[in-house]
């Protein structure tokens, strides 16, 4: 009995402008019938490149060097190109990351399926169309009769994802490649979409190959996993034996690097995996992951490791293995001793300072830093030829919050919600619409430019994507210079204040690169020499340089990948530590939330719906869409068999948000009077509030909202 | 002193263009971000054997830019009074060629004139028949006999010298780079044959022969013989063609250099400001462009002709006429023609503005002047370069058109549309005089295949999309590897 799939030391070259690189080196896996392997692996892995190796879709530039993909016991690598074509679509279908992407806007929905349907059953008329619908109502189109007409931008993020799900079902494929099928869709959208692939996945019986980043949807939808490193898998494992106790180095720190509440209950640092994934044009002579490994020895710079099993069908290339399998899974190594040190007694110095630096008594009545009030940013929608403005897209309306120096507020909400409105309409960068902002008891909605100015040394920005967030054209030393000439920063620093005339500010950019974990040769470079964790700190540096008190953190960790979003995560604790900055950290990301923030706001369409400490929030969701948020994220521990809340439909567009609570069309709780007033301010304890109609509420008039968020000061 | 130096407006301002590219070159030298991409032309062989081809025509337009007066009567009268005419080095260089001018028409290598005269014979009786050249072929004595062999010999002589001096460059190149990379000669030289060095030298070196050999039989005959023929009036087309080599580049690159500045401007301020900016520099280039641009180029051209008709005072030579019409030719064609680069830019502005960086820099209160000259100047350059190089050849062919619908250059100005516009009525002409326009277009013809190539691989270079590797430098890198994958590579 062949397996379903089976690769065996496949290997892939591109041809690049610096010479061969090979992103798949050598991998080899084995695929069961009705199983689902999920291949896990940071990104530059080569583990998209495997998948189009699969289906033979590779780029101009790429070439299979060597191996073999066998489907069922044939080779797929021998197949001419015409019966490779039977192939695609029809035994081995794809599904890609980017729905908007991998939909034609200008072909209906059924025209797209019909197509496969035509390719591969030369089915056409009523009866593709009966098979259409069929196929649509498979994956939970309501409605489908009418809207398998409409074209891919009538539907959301989330039901494109549907749509080429569909499309990949069409065939009704042995095996579906699903390349990062939930990256670019919000978790409460991923719950959604995970679930209908298990449920078709039982229903039809194929396989499903899972191709992800995430360690945690890895855990809820595979039977068995592989960890990809450079090219290669190091390690698989069915699933519950893999989360109970990974083998291989890479995977323990990968799995160690994941944030989360339990990292942060103890105070401790994430462990982070030093250095980067190698490039994949790398020359390996020994074990890969040798360079970054805290295990490393002699040997392993020497010879590549083969497999080592380790028991219950779990096996991994390392050559700690090779000699003591038994052992080694319980010796812990050096950095993680002293790690489980202090996670379990909390005694050990560091540790215990860094408890109380992260929950620093609030007893003493701090002014506040910041201090935003109702604050409301319209984007006006004009129409006609005369641009009359009809209407306004509210991205942020009626949002108040308050931030202590040296502490953290996460903003946790879905895409489109308004949370990087939020943070730009703070620092004014965006024009705002009303409402109130306070740095430091000074307003500055209103604050004539040249003050503005001067003030903007004080609160810096860190964004998203460090790829363009720093301009490719400048030197790290101009990129860190620009803030501090432009703000004409004075030094403060004692032992810089005098040769500060001598030597530029040299040496201040040598320490700010220092104070980021980067050597201070960085500064005659490009930003295109750096990895993307590096340039993040760069950028981290660049927003230092003016000495802030506030950093607005737009998504920095979104763009990395887990073991280098660890090192960021750590390097925004330390310098909070040593320079008390206090962080406005917006993410959707609910694991960084439970790790970095004091203070957690949850955001829906533009406004606050509940805010407080983050144990309050996040053990005891109060309102609706928090809770259904947090029981989307998926977890890692196997054993929470936690109680998904299915939120129906999408967010709503906020240029036209539903009367009274905005969250009552997909709330399950909904009540009559959500429909008509906007729930005012339940209070359950001086920090935790929310908004909604389940609780007893403040006695503030209804029906003007407005009203509600009368800023209390706390 | 015995000429004296002229320097028409065109000329100040060809004098500026070098200079700026110069300053360009040197800017690229210092810094390695900026010469990366070069390198990637430097990679292409094509690029570099049109580079080469590309570089013989900057150097005839610039000995034709050097303009000087020569006195006329040799300082023995109180005054000295100079010439009306004013020459160019390229003119002075090839003295027999502009001097020697026949009659009328005669084709190439001819001995005899193209068309039938009364000839007196040595007996006094008349007889018509085609008459010698004065100085095409007049060292021959029989030439119907002896002129094919001559010709032979001396274009093979011209070419061995040509081959000469051809071997001479490639000794001194490959010495100066072996001893700059401190490598034996004899590998340096593989290497460059091999095309494995940073710039593929092959494909210069090929190209130089290759124009070596052809202008070592072209110089060697050109005295003796009109190797391109004569024109209506005798003059020497090979020479024409020569000059006319300058105004193509003038028209080519000056209009270029008058349109940057309102493509600039108008574009980056238009995308970086958007609102009533944006609406006005839009509405502006929408109209503008909606005119038909040869009706608006002809209206100005004529208003310009007529204004330099009621104002003959204000030129001095009738070359300094010509030269400003040619100036404001470029100018009106620069206005005319700003508006495609202008859209470019403003739609790689509005692209530009919204990055990270730039917000990053409002957030440390960056000015506005300042945002757009430090991060979206230069990183709307490559755009500038690439339109500035494909626009190029457009601009020589629309110069020909023009010149040949009458509103282009002077007429006492010679262009490759100007001997087109001349050449036009003989086509018709039985038997036909073909050469006069044959000429000009493989001139005109090389000129824009080179400029268009190099353009080519100056756009492959800076698009990063495309990431070309040489066969070659793939299967060295995979020797280099070890070899363990090279024998499984196979390309599907």
């Amino acid at each position: 009995m062949h397996p379903l799939l089976q690769v065996d030391n496949l290997t892939t070259v591109i041809h690049t402008a610096t010479g061969l690189a090979w992103p798949v080196d050598g991998l080899s896996l084995k695929i069961e019938k009705g199983e689902t392997f999920a291949l896990l692996g940071e990104s530059g892995c080569g583990k998209s490149i495997t998948a189009l190796s699969i289906m033979r879709l590779l780029p101009e530039a790429g070439a299979i060097a060597a191996g073999s993909v066998c489907l069922d016991g044939q080779d797929l690598l021998l197949l001419p190109e015409t019966s490779m074509r039977d192939v695609r679509g029809r035994r081995i279908s794809m599904i890609f990351q980017e729905p908007m992407l991998s939909l034609n806007p200008v072909m209906t929905v059924a025209e797209q399926i019909g197509e496969v349907l035509q390719r591969h059953f030369g089915l056409g008329g009523t009866v593709a169309r009966e098979r259409i619908l069929e196929i649509l109502n498979q994956v939970g189109i309501p409605d489908a009769a009418r809207r398998m007409d409409e074209y891919p931008f009538q539907f959301s993020g989330g039901m494109k994802q549907r749509m080429m799900i569909a499309m990949a079902l069409a065939g009704e494929p042995e095996l579906l490649i699903a390349d990062e099928p939930t990256t670019a869709l919000d978790v409460t959208i991923q719950a959604q979409v995970l679930d209908l692939m298990r449920s078709l996945q039982q229903r039809n019986g194929m396989s499903i190959l899972l191709i992800t980043h995430d360690l945690a949807v890895a855990a809820e939808t595979a039977d068995r996993i592989g960890i990809m490193y450079a090219g290669e898998i190091v390690e698989t494992a069915p699933r519950d034996v893999f989360f109970r106790g990974p083998a291989h180095p890479y995977s323990r720190k990968l799995l160690a690097s994941v944030p989360g509440r339990d990292r942060r209950g103890a105070g401790t640092r994430l462990s982070a995996i030093p250095g980067n994934v190698p490039s994949p044009s790398h020359k390996f002579s020994g074990c890969r992951f040798a360079d970054r490994c805290d295990r490393a020895w002699a040997l392993c710079l020497e010879a590549a490791p083969g497999w080592s099993a380790v028991g219950d069908g779990q096996q991994a290339r390392c050559h700690l293995l090779e000699h003591d399998s038994s052992s080694f899974a319980l010796l812990p190594s050096r950095n993680e001793k002293g790690e489980m040190q202090a996670r379990n007694s909390g005694t050990a110095a560091e540790a215990g300072s860094k408890v109380t630096v992260l929950h620093r008594p609030v007893t003493a009545p701090e002014p506040d830093l910041l201090a935003v009030t109702d604050l409301k940013v319209h984007f006006p929608i004009y129409k006609g030829l005369i641009k009359k403005a009809v209407g306004a897209v509210k991205a942020v309306d009626g949002v108040s919050l308050s931030l202590r120096r040296g502490r953290t507020l996460a903003l946790v909400g879905e895409s489109g919600c308004g949370k990087t409105t939020v943070g730009k309409g703070i620092l004014q960068l965006i024009p705002v619409s009303g409402g109130s902002v306070k740095y430091n008891g000074i307003e500055l909605v209103g604050l004539e430019s040249k003050r503005l100015r001067e003030l903007r040394a004080e609160f810096q920005l860190v964004f998203q994507d460090p790829y363009s967030s720093l301009n490719p054209r400048m030197r790290i030393m101009e990129v860190i210079r620009e803030g501090m000439n432009a703000l004409n920063v004075k030094n403060h620093g004692k032992e810089h204040s005098g040769n500060r005339q001598s030597d530029g500010s040299g040496g201040e950019v040598d320490r700010l690169l220092e104070s980021v974990g980067l050597r201070p040769e960085a500064k005659w470079r490009y930003p295109h020499e750096f990895s993307g964790g590096q340039r993040q700190r760069i950028a981290i540096a660049r927003a230092l340089a003016v000495r802030p008190k506030l950093i607005v953190c737009d998504e920095p960790t979104s763009a990395l990948d887990v073991s280098v979003q660890a090192q960021i995560l750590n390097l925004l604790g330390d310098l909070q530590d040593s320079l008390e900055l206090a962080y406005l950290f917006i993410t959707h990301n609910i694991s960084v939330v439970e790790y970095i923030a004091d203070e957690v706001a949850v955001m829906y369409l533009g406004r606050i719906v509940e805010s407080g400490s983050v144990d309050e929030v996040l053990n005891s969701p109060k309102h609706p869409y928090t809770q259904a948020l947090l029981s989307a994220v998926p977890v890692i521990e196997p054993e929470s068999k936690r109680h998904i809340i299915r939120l129906q439909g999408d967010l709503p567009s906020p240029s036209n948000p539903p009367s009274g609570c905005h969250f009552h069309p997909r709330c399950p709780h909904a009540m009559p009077i959500c429909r008509e007033v906007y729930p005012a301010t339940s209070r359950f304890s001086p920090t935790h509030q929310t908004h909604c109609h389940l609780y007893p509420q403040d006695k503030v008039a209804k029906g003007n909202h407005a009203q509600e968020y009368v800023y209390d000061g706390r | 002193m015995p000429f004296t130096p002229v320097i028409f407006w065109t000329d100040a301002l060809v004098y500026l263009l070098a200079l700026v590219i110069a300053v360009f070159v040197w800017q690229v030298r210092r810094n390695e971000h900026l010469l990366v991409p070069w390198r990637r032309v430097g990679q292409s062989a094509s690029g570099m054997a049109a580079l080469t081809a590309l570089l013989f025509f900057v150097v005839v337009g610039l000995l034709d830019t050097v303009h000087v007066r020569f006195p006329v009567n040799d300082g023995a009268g109180v005054e000295k009074t100079y010439s009306a005419e004013v020459l160019s080095l390229l003119d002075v260089i090839a003295t027999p060629l502009r001097t020697r001018v026949e009659k009328t028409y005669s084709a190439p290598f001819a001995a005899h004139l193209y068309a039938k005269e009364n000839i007196e014979l040595p007996d006094g009786a008349q007889a018509r028949d085609f008459p010698r050249l004065k100085f095409g072929g007049v060292h021959l004595a029989d030439p119907k006999a002896q002129r094919s062999e001559d010709i032979i010999s001396r274009a093979l002589k011209g070419s061995g010298i040509g081959l000469l001096v051809w071997c001479m460059i490639v000794a001194a190149l490959t010495m100066g780079l072996a001893h700059r990379a401190g490598r034996p000669f004899g590998s340096t030289w593989a290497a460059m044959w091999r095309g494995t060095t940073g710039i593929r030298w092959n494909a210069i070196l090929v190209t130089l022969l290759l124009m070596l050999l052809l202008w070592g039989a072209a110089l060697a005959l050109c005295s003796y013989y009109h190797i391109l023929g004569t024109d209506k009036v005798g003059q020497d087309v090979f020479y024409l063609s020569l000059k006319s080599i300058r105004t193509g580049l003038v028209i080519g690159t000056l209009t270029t250099l008058m349109m940057l500045p309102f493509a600039l401007f108008l574009g980056i301020t238009a995308g970086y400001f958007q609102g009533w900016v944006d609406d006005v520099i839009q509405y502006l280039y929408t109209t503008l462009s909606s005119i038909p641009s040869v009706l608006l180029i002809a209206a100005a051209v004529l208003m310009m002709q007529v204004y330099m008709e009621t104002h003959p005072e204000l030129f001095e030579t009738i070359a300094a006429r010509a030269d400003l019409r040619l100036l404001f030719l470029c100018i009106i064609l620069g206005v005319t023609s700003w508006t495609g680069l202008c859209r470019l830019l403003r739609g790689e502005t509005l692209k530009l503005r919204e990055m990270e960086y730039i917000q990053a820099a409002h957030a440390f209160g960056v000015g506005h002047w300042r945002i757009i000259s430090r991060h979206i100047l230069p990183n709307v350059m490559h755009i500038v370069l690439i339109t500035t190089v494909m626009d190029f050849s457009g601009l020589v062919l629309a110069e020909a058109v023009l010149s040949y619908v009458g509103v282009g250059v002077d007429p006492s100005m010679i262009s490759f549309g100007t001997m087109i516009n001349a050449a036009r009525l003989e086509m018709a002409r039985e038997p036909m005089v073909w050469w006069s326009l044959l000429s000009a277009f493989s001139f005109m013809f090389t000129l824009v295949l080179s400029a268009n190539l190099f353009a080519d691989a100056v756009q492959n270079a800076f698009d990063p999309r495309i990431m070309i590797i040489s066969p070659k430098a793939a299967i060295k890198d995979s020797a280099s590897r070890g070899g363990e994958h090279s024998p499984a590579i196979s390309h599907q």
